[in-house]
């Protein structure tokens, strides 16, 4: 998904820039309100970031004979929302940019609306939805990953194609389509299931944290007597 | 009891990301180049030119894999610190319980001997 260093016009760079500067500071409020309420979520927030480093290096092999990484998207969005996820994707990829010549300092705005803001907004809003008709927090959190992995990819297919409609916008979307999304359906499988066992760890060690967060929804009745018994 | 569902989930996510490597194998060379590469490549192959280059490039393969590598640590650093830090947090807590509970059924039985 990373569009490289100059590979975009300027007048799309500025275009993407303008899109993410505004969420990206957005999520900075975020994260501060976040922390100052709940300080105990700090750690939590620094997983989700360790989350997306990892994945974001590991360049995986799929069906297609290509490579390409998984985004760790998923996780940060549904524990934190999508806009704080921006932040932590921007962090990430000027990491990438300035040290692995992987992505770019022009092309940042482009990769942040990818990677850190459609992928996770999409993610956050396929957990609230299936959390909302009653599904279990794991098949949230594992179409969570995959949705928000898939679409990143997506996504920089049309912003390629929005740049390069060349002969036209159909033809240069079919082929930067084959280029990304279709190589990527293996790998946001398998990052959903990764995304799946760091989550219902979290929740078996910190079903607190999550409450607050209101990720999970409130204890069972028997439950809660279980964890306290000074009260009966 | 070991929990299965985690092992499972992983074994797949394993089976989905060598399943390819045995698929290719011994097909020669050409395979698995990156996506992001190949979306560079289509991008020139409409004849533009990137109008900027990356400040500072990994001089080698080795070196960019390397810096990939201390990015997965650091990132793996991290989450193994807080989940550990949080299990064992999680104990302690357990334990603490217990006592209390036990400290408090002692209480119990004094101040029964004691109405006696």
């Amino acid at each position: 998904m990373h569009i490289m260093e100059g590979f975009l016009p300027w007048q799309w760079c500025l275009f993407w820039y303008i899109i993410a500067l505004p969420v990206v500071a957005y999520g900075v409020i975020q994260i501060k309100k976040v922390t100052d309420e709940h300080p105990e979520s700090k750690p939590l927030l620094a997983i989700t970031g360790a989350f997306i480093f990892i994945l974001s290096s590991l360049k995986l092999p799929s069906v297609t004979g290509s490579t390409s990484h998984p985004t760790g998207n998923g996780l940060g969005a549904v524990l934190f929302g999508p806009a704080a996820v921006s932040v932590l994707g921007a962090i990430v990829l000027v990491f990438q940019a300035l040290l692995l010549a992987h992505g770019g300092i022009t092309t940042l705005g482009a990769n942040i609306v990818s990677m850190g803001i459609v992928g996770p907004f999409a993610a956050w809003l396929v957990y609230k939805g299936i959390q909302k008709v009653g599904g279990s927090p794991s098949i949230g959190i594992f179409l969570a990953a995959v949705i928000g992995d898939w679409l990143t990819y997506v996504t920089t297919a049309v912003q390629l194609s929005l740049a390069f409609p060349v002969p036209t916008f159909g033809s240069a979307f079919v082929k930067f389509i084959l280029i990304y999304a279709y190589t990527q359906v293996p790998l946001a499988i398998a990052e959903g299931l990764l995304t799946v066992v760091i989550f219902d760890y979290i929740i078996k060690l910190r079903p607190d944290i999550l409450r607050t967060l209101k990720v999970i929804g409130p204890a069972k009745t028997g439950e809660t007597a279980e964890k306290s018994p000074e009260v009966a | 009891m070991v929990d299965k569902k985690p092992v499972i989930l992983l074994l797949l996510a394993v089976i989905i990301v060598a399943l390819p490597l045995a698929l290719y194998n011994g097909k020669g060379e050409g395979y698995f180049t990156g996506s992001d590469d190949q979306g560079s490549q289509a991008i020139e192959a409409t004849g533009y030119q990137p109008w900027f280059n990356s400040i500072w490039e990994p001089p080698s393969g080795e070196i960019e894999s390397l810096l990939f590598a201390v990015q997965a640590a650091i990132g793996a650093l991290i989450i193994g610190y807080v989940l550990g830090y949080y299990k064992g947090r999680a104990k302690t807590r357990k334990e603490e319980e217990l006592d209390n509970h036990l400290a408090a059924s002692e209480q119990d039985k004094t101040e029964l001997n004691k109405n006696e």
